[in-house]
């Protein structure tokens, strides 16, 4: 809990200091002095939409870490399954529920075969996820002939293009031209909170609940920190650790859904590039240790919004975009690094 | 230098160990070209003495002269340069490197650019496999050769280092009958050349067959000497055996049902061929007795289902178990306290609480969702009934004492209810008090109906502790001894297979 706590001020801090400097550009430029464009409704919508399509995977790649495993298939697995979405909504025209559902066992099925190489026939979790990297590229690319695919007016399947990519509640409908104004319902908002990040509440709630309070939980916390003596316990280890494969594809799954709906075109060579990377550096900065066993939920959600943040800070102080990712290696360099020194002190600490 | 000064003496060494003292005044003399056994039970101090030599650890008190010389040993390092090379009982070899690499590891010959001349090293390591006949192509992986191929290379690695006295510590335990000969003609070649070894090894055939005096330890102390014509398999095991044992045993209370507990045929991949069968009452501590390598672990873990044994049949309380997996031993109240503590007994890295309730996670929840109040309640009350000492159940387990994990790991099994309790090392690496307390523990238990399984190394405890003995030797119980027969020199001269009337069958029919 310290090390959440930590990142959480870090957190604070560091959205602090980007409406400190923007202060003091207006004072610097003498507008007046207005909202600083961070704290900004659209700013803070776009910001929030973002950290629920990322978070929800940051979770699932978080349990894979926990068992002390990795999964880099995660931006492939988006991009195939982004594409298969479309394919099956608008060209196969199939009814939109047994897409999503068809989007999403397809990942848990890979996260399957995942968990089944690394159990039973003993292959390292890295090089097993980063051949599901190349060979689902690979996948995205050939069913759609290389081309960039949309779903275009998404007709047929607007509830679920709502459900995906709209804001809660739902902003009032527009009137067409030259047609009386259609009165807005009661429940509906100008401004509503983007449905991935409320999806992604909701998961996170449901997920602290299984790694944090149910038997499974443990199990997966366990088998990290010594799958030998877990399985002394007579825990079936290697159910666990596949299982943890196929609720990370389950996650990724209902994360490519939504990033689907979010470009509303799925690009299969870009779509998802360097998303298992983000996946991994929100964990790892969040407190989950690559050697396994620890990790918590909150934590993932910290890393997850701070890399967001880092990202939207570099956009509004006008950093050049080139330095997207040097500042983010940088960020979780500097993380890991200092929760690495406090450790050593605390050991120190207890050994004397 | 003078010649007439034998080539190694070490004089009144010591050293302890925290709780232990493994050497006390040991002396040991080993002539140029002589063959020298070390032998004694587990435990007697034969590896820490070779350890001194091998600069693997520093003696605590008393000194060692080479060529009548002062010697002072701080590492390693040293002990090679002074021409003592160790060939450990796990080989220190690189399987990926071929012969010649792993010949001349750390001493690679360079060429003019400063990288390994490689026809130099080949041509270089030839001489040293011809002479001890080894017909292998220097150019092959060590992962390609028989383990006696493998250890071969590791004496041309120590001839090669122009060694003039050589530790095996038990070589032959992984050979095969052909390679221990082989090995032991190589050890009288070896010193009809001037090359000196120390041989370290249980099987007291072998012994008789290649050492010039056998030198005995027991308890850390020199218990005594015997010169080849002197020595013979019984005046072995009385030196080894004849310390004094205090007598803690103490009669069980409850009724005994025989024929409770049945395993049949239980195998390990360490002794193919080899069965073990016994019986066991209800009420009764049988322990388990036998030299490092017998096979008792490897028995403990196929019957509690950690590792496969596919011939195996279980029976308890008459009915039949099929055993393929821990949890299946878990189940019908078969619990294994393993050997390893740290690594396969406990998550050290996780909380008393977590740990106590890993294996009955199931009865403190509710729809997979743990109640936590009753997994608290549990492990508080393991705590309380075993007397661990610790700050409170949250503590991580890797800060308590080996004595406290150890009862841990017997409270996250008491917390259910066992029917079969094997405890395999149950005191080893903790204090005489914590002893106390898990022999006590495991008496009441026994009382309380439950077959307890004890193996141990540890001579006072296996002969104070048991209602009976089950010895075992390479794979097999050779021998069970009844609580009136169970005598030091009874159990140890089961234990390097010898036959003995007071012995009864391991099954009566």
């Amino acid at each position: 809990m310290k090390k959440e706590s930590g990142l959480f001020i870090l957190l604070i801090v560091l959205c602090a200091t980007v409406c400190g400097v923007e202060f003091y550009n207006q004072l610097a430029s003498k507008e007046a002095l207005h909202l600083p464009r961070f704290l900004s409704e659209a700013n803070l919508s776009n910001t929030a939409n973002l950290i629920g399509l990322f978070g929800i995977f940051s979770i699932g790649a978080g349990m894979i870490i926990i068992t002390g495993g990795i999964d880099l298939s995660v931006g492939s697995m988006i991009a195939l399954n982004g594409m298969l979405l479309v394919l099956a909504l608008t060209e196969w025209h199939w009814f939109w529920p047994l897409g999503v559902a068809f989007a999403l066992a397809v990942p848990m099925l890979l996260g399957l075969g995942h968990g089944v190489l690394i159990t039973r026939f003993k292959m390292q979790p890295f090089i097993v996820t980063l051949c599901g990297l190349l060979l689902y590229r690979g996948a995205a690319r050939f069913i759609a002939n290389d081309m960039t695919k949309g779903f275009g007016d998404a007709a047929g399947f607007k509830t679920l293009q709502y459900l995906a990519s709209g804001t809660f509640p739902p902003p009032p409908p527009v009137t067409p031209p030259n047609m009386p104004p259609i009165p807005a319902p009661w429940w509906s908002a100008s401004v509503g909170v983007p449905m991935p990040f409320l999806m992604l509440v909701v998961i996170a709630v449901i997920m602290w609940v299984v790694l944090h309070r149910s038997i499974y939980g443990r199990y997966l916390l366990a088998v990290g920190r010594n799958e030998e003596a877990t399985r002394f316990s007579g825990v079936n280890t290697k159910w666990v650790v596949a299982s943890a494969y196929i609720l990370g594809g389950l996650l990724t799954g209902i994360s490519g859904i939504l990033f689907a709906f979010y470009t509303n075109s799925v690009s299969p060579s870009t779509h998802g590039n360097f998303y298992e990377l983000y996946g991994i550096a929100a964990a790892v900065l969040g407190g989950c240790s690559l050697r396994g066993g620890e990790g918590s939920i909150i934590g993932i959600l910290i890393g997850t919004t701070l890399l967001l943040v880092l990202q939207n800070l570099v956009n509004l102080l006008n950093i050049p975009s080139s330095l997207n990712f040097a500042v983010m290696g940088a960020v979780v360099l500097v993380g890991v690094l200092a929760d690495q020194i406090f450790k050593n002190r605390a050991s120190r600490k207890g050994a004397r | 230098m003078t010649t007439s000064a034998p080539l190694l003496e070490m004089r009144g060494i010591s050293k302890g160990f925290p709780g232990v003292k493994a050497l006390d005044n040991v002396s040991l003399t080993i002539g140029r070209g002589e063959v020298v056994a070390i032998c004694g039970e587990n435990g007697a101090g034969k590896s820490t003495l070779m350890k001194i030599l091998g600069g693997v650890y520093q003696p605590d008190a008393g000194e060692i002269l080479m060529d009548g010389q002062p010697l002072k040993i701080n590492g390693v390092n040293d002990s090679i340069k002074r021409g003592i090379a160790f060939i450990h009982q796990e080989l220190n070899i690189l399987g990926n490197l071929d012969v010649a690499a792993n010949v001349f590891l750390g001493r690679e010959p360079r060429n003019a650019l400063g990288l390994i001349d490689r026809k130099k090293i080949h041509a270089d390591t030839v001489p040293f496999i011809q002479q001890l006949g080894l017909e292998v192509a220097t150019r092959k992986g060590l992962d390609d050769l028989s383990i006696a191929q493998q250890q071969m290379v590791e004496i041309a690695k120590a001839l090669s280092l122009n060694a003039r006295l050589i530790i095996m510590d038990e070589p032959t335990s992984s050979l095969t009958l052909t390679e221990t000969k082989r090995l032991l003609e190589l050890v009288c070649e070896l010193s009809g050349r001037g090359v000196s070894v120390a041989y370290i090894s249980h099987r007291l055939g072998e012994i008789e067959e290649c050492a010039d005096r056998v030198v005995v330890l027991r308890d850390g102390k020199n218990a005594g000497e015997l010169t080849d014509e002197e020595s013979s398999h019984d005046k072995l095991v009385n030196l080894m055996v004849g310390r004094e044992i205090k007598n803690f045993y103490v009669q069980p209370k409850g009724t005994k049902a025989p024929g409770f507990f049945k395993v049949r045929h239980a195998t390990s991949s360490l002794h193919p061929g080899k069965f073990v069968s016994f019986d066991a009452a209800r009420g009764e501590i049988l322990g388990f007795a036998g030299l490092v390598g017998a096979g008792r672990s490897e028995m403990a873990r196929a019957i509690s289902g950690v590792d496969e044994s596919t011939q195996m049949e279980v029976f308890l309380d008459g009915k039949k178990l099929s055993i393929a997996k821990p949890r299946d031993a878990i189940d019908s109240g078969i619990y294994l306290a393993p050997e390893n503590r740290r690594t396969e007994g406990l998550v050290v890295e996780m909380t008393v609480r977590e740990n106590i309730s890993l294996p009955s996670l199931e009865k403190s929840s509710r729809f997979g969702l743990i109640n936590r109040r009753h997994e608290r309640k549990i492990a508080a009350e393991q705590v309380a009934s075993l007397k661990v000492k610790t700050p409170t159940i949250e503590t991580r387990v890797l800060n308590l004492s080996g004595g406290n994990q150890q009862k841990v790991v017997l409270g996250k099994w008491l917390a259910m209810t066992p029917k079969v309790m094997i405890l395999d090392e149950p005191t080893r690496g903790i204090d005489v008090g914590a002893k106390a307390e898990i022999y006590r523990l495991m008496r009441k238990l026994a009382d309380g109906g439950t077959v307890i399984l004890m193996i141990s190394s540890d001579m006072e405890e296996i002969l104070n502790v048991s209602d009976r003995i089950a010895v075992m030797h390479e794979g097999e119980i050779s021998g069970v001894l009844e609580r009136a027969d169970c005598r030091e020199d009874n159990v140890m001269q089961l234990a390097v297979g010898k036959k003995i009337p007071a012995a009864k069958p391991a099954l009566m029919n």
